[in-house]
């Protein structure tokens, strides 16, 4: 029976992974995502799966990548300074072909920044923040309950199309408390068997891991496999929401927790009598750009409003395509947008 | 002493020298002739010389050497 | 007189372990004995269908190439935290890491050595030439005391560049590992030891024994700039001077 359970969005995302057959989880403490690590610390080993405070997160990162190379659900989570640390992680992930999940629950930055919740790591995120050609899919949660299940989802893509997923998260929603319903535990054994995984070559030839080539012919073509199936992603997986776009002049462009202090100050611009709507890109790669066009061809305004300097602002513009204004509302370095304070800049592009 | 042979895979060959170094008894010498990756390729120079000790396969980097040894009783 | 191989015992015959691939090595490179003796051990402990190969980034890159194993290739110097997370998910898997010098003392420091705190049940191969082969020979932690590199043209200073790492006797500080030894390659006898221990660290993993590192002294005869021979004969006179032989720990 699902469970309904008053849960922090970092637990719902440890607990998620849990159910969705998570094996092995490996990370380094940092804030503000302390308690995912602290849900694995606890319930992993109970149920016989692997938790390993790693040295760093570059090493649980490359455990991770071990754990996916022998062929299990595998997860880490940090917070922005360890993502970076990631990146070497990420790239080889994408380019080895490994289904994985990496969380992301974002704090100010840069540099060691601070620990409340931000959203500056979207452009790291969704462009590509290691080496190399490689974009992974990344789901951006707005509620505790789409929290978990964008972390079950997470684990599903990631085995589908093997490739890194990042669940981009912020300290606002690490932290805050809500009702979840969370799936039933899956069985690991009930899951597909990874034939490609290095799991001893007992009765077939060997499989090898690598994200390689010294020949450029070949390395092009291992690249053209990955744009391939990128392409596949991009037809397939996009994922948005829209509230109020039918009638509005104005739409929000937003996602995260911030678009869920968006849907306040909608409610308060429609109770005011202005037409206001919310677009929220939900996969952050590949980005909702047609959908969020269509919806340009009948409004004013796409209003972004971030947690950053106005880093997914460059794919709304590129979305909206001068069909509509694109004005933005950020705020940085651990300041929360207020329902009012995004209400003022509706009010002033409303007009 | 038993007697021995050894074959090696020219085309393994890189021509280091370490197998005609290893051997005890001297058996083995550059052949001055070069295999297709150009390298000086060893060989039995003193083919009455070998034991079948297997010295110069153990050293060989390229796994380029087998080793045959007369049978006790044959 | 011609000699009649159909009549005699094969005494020594490339392990079943090995692919047919040649090896990209230079000639005289340690690199191929110690594949070598790898392939041997896979054989004589009849693992090869449930071991997993580590190929690190170094000259030994293509090590996935080599073996009729599975393998991962990986990140420079993530080769122990990457078998960390293999032998987690698959306890059942024999999962060797093969990393040189730079590869395992140098930029995966932290990786080496917090995988053989925890003791993993796993096994290192440390190939240690003190020298970064691959990208022309440059310093790497272990080179010599005045040793002539690429960057280090006047030989290593140890003022500016501190002394050789030996970082196996750092490992041998910790409580968990196993077995730590350091072997050499440059005559037979020391390749039979070397053999040996090899072959120990893998049975102390198939036992569930535990952590156990292998350091092997290799040769770099490209950029050491000298021959083959010649470079067995300075690991023998010079490199084990300092960086003595034998086991550091032995906890079988
Ligand atoms: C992150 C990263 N930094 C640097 C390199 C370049 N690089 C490739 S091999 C190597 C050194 C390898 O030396 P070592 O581990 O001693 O192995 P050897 O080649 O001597 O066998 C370096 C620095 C890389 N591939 N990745
Ligand atoms: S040791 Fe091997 S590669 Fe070197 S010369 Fe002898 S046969 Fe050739
Ligand atoms: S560069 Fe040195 S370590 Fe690399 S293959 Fe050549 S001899 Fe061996």
């Amino acid at each position: 029976m699902a469970l309904r359970q008053l849960l922090r969005g970092n637990e719902a995302i440890a607990e998620a992974a849990i159910r969705a057959g998570c094996m092995c989880y490996f990370a380094y403490p940092i804030t503000p995502q302390a308690e995912l690590l602290e849900h694995m610390a606890r319930n992993m080993p109970r149920l016989g799966r692997t938790f390993i405070q790693a040295e760093s997160e570059v090493a649980a990162i490359s455990m991770v990548y071990g754990a996916a190379s022998a062929g299990v659900r595998t997860m880490t989570s940090s917070s922005s300074p360890g993502i970076s640390l990631k990146q070497e992680g990420i790239s080889y992930l994408a380019g080895s072909n490994l289904p994985s999940v990496i969380v992301n629950v974002v704090r100010g930055g840069p540099g060691l920044g601070n620990i409340a919740p931000s959203q500056c790591d979207y452009f790291q995120a969704t462009k590509g923040g290691g080496h190399g050609d490689y974009h992974m899919i990344v789901l951006g949660p707005s509620t505790v309950p789409e929290a978990a299940q964008l972390t079950t989802l997470a684990f599903d893509l990631a085995d589908l199309y093997r490739t890194p997923v990042m669940i981009l998260a912020d300290g606002l929603l690490g932290q805050m408390l809500e009702p979840v319903e969370l799936p039933e535990p899956i069985d690991p054994a009930s899951l597909p068997r990874k034939e490609w995984a290095a799991t001893g070559a007992a009765g077939r030839d060997p499989n090898i891991i690598l994200s390689f080539d010294l020949g450029p012919d070949n390395l092009k073509r291992m690249n053209e496999a990955l744009q391939a199936k990128y392409r596949e992603i991009r037809k397939r997986e996009i994922r948005y929401e829209e509230s109020d776009v039918a009638d509005a002049d104005l739409v929000i462009a937003a996602y995260g927790s911030t678009a869920r202090i968006a849907k306040s100050a909608l409610q308060m611009a429609r109770a005011e009598g202005l037409k206001v709507g919310l677009f929220r890109p939900i996969t952050l790669w590949p980005f909702p750009y047609d959908a969020l066009r269509a919806v340009a061809d009948h409004v004013d305004t796409v209003l972004t409003v971030e947690m950053s300097a106005g880093q997914m602002w460059e794919d709304v513009r590129l979305a909206v395509a001068e069909r509509a204004k694109t004005p933005f509302y950020g705020e940085m370095g651990g300041v929360v947008p207020t329902p009012r304070s995004i209400l003022n800049e509706v009010r002033k592009d409303a007009r | 002493m038993p007697r021995g042979t050894i074959v090696i895979d020219a085309e393994r060959c890189k021509g280091c020298g370490l197998c005609i170094a290893a051997c005890p008894q001297r058996v083995l010498a550059f052949s001055g002739s070069l295999n297709a990756s150009g390298y000086d390729v060893a060989r039995m120079e003193n083919p009455e010389a070998c034991v079948g000790c297997a010295f110069c396969a153990l050293t060989c980097p390229d796994v380029a050497i087998t080793v045959y040894r007369e049978k006790k009783n044959a | 007189m011609p000699v009649d191989v159909a009549r005699m015992t094969k005494v020594f015959e490339r392990p079943k372990s090995l692919t047919e691939a040649r090896y990209t090595y230079c000639p005289g490179c340690h690199h191929g004995v110690i594949t070598r003796i790898i392939g041997q051990t896979i054989d004589e402990l009849g693992i090869a269908e449930r071991t997993v190969g580590i190929a690190p980034v170094g000259c030994s890159v293509f090590a996935y190439l080599w073996y009729r194993c599975d393998a991962v290739q990986v990140a420079h110097g993530r080769a122990s935290a990457v078998a960390t997370g293999i032998k987690r998910a698959r306890p059942d898997l024999v999962v060797f890491s093969y990393q040189g010098d730079g590869d395992f003392a140098s930029i995966g420091t932290a990786e080496s050595l917090h995988a053989a705190n925890r003791g993993e049940n796993i096994t290192v191969i440390f190939v240690n030439n003190q020298i970064y082969g691959m990208t022309g020979g440059e310093m790497a932690p272990t080179t010599l005391v005045h040793q002539k590199t690429t960057t280090t043209p006047d030989g290593r200073d140890p003022a500016t560049c501190g002394y050789p790492i030996r970082f196996s006797e750092i490992i041998a500080t910790l409580d968990a590992p196993v077995y730590v030894t350091r072997q050499a390659l440059y005559d037979t006898r020391r390749i039979q030891d070397c053999t040996k221990a090899v072959k120990k660290a893998f049975q102390n993993q198939v036992d569930g024994k535990g952590y156990s590192l292998v350091e092997i002294l290799s040769t770099c005869p490209t950029n050491w700039r000298m021959s083959p021979t010649q470079a067995n004969e300075h690991v023998a006179n010079v490199v084990t001077q300092v960086f003595p032989l034998g086991d550091l720990v032995d906890r079988g």
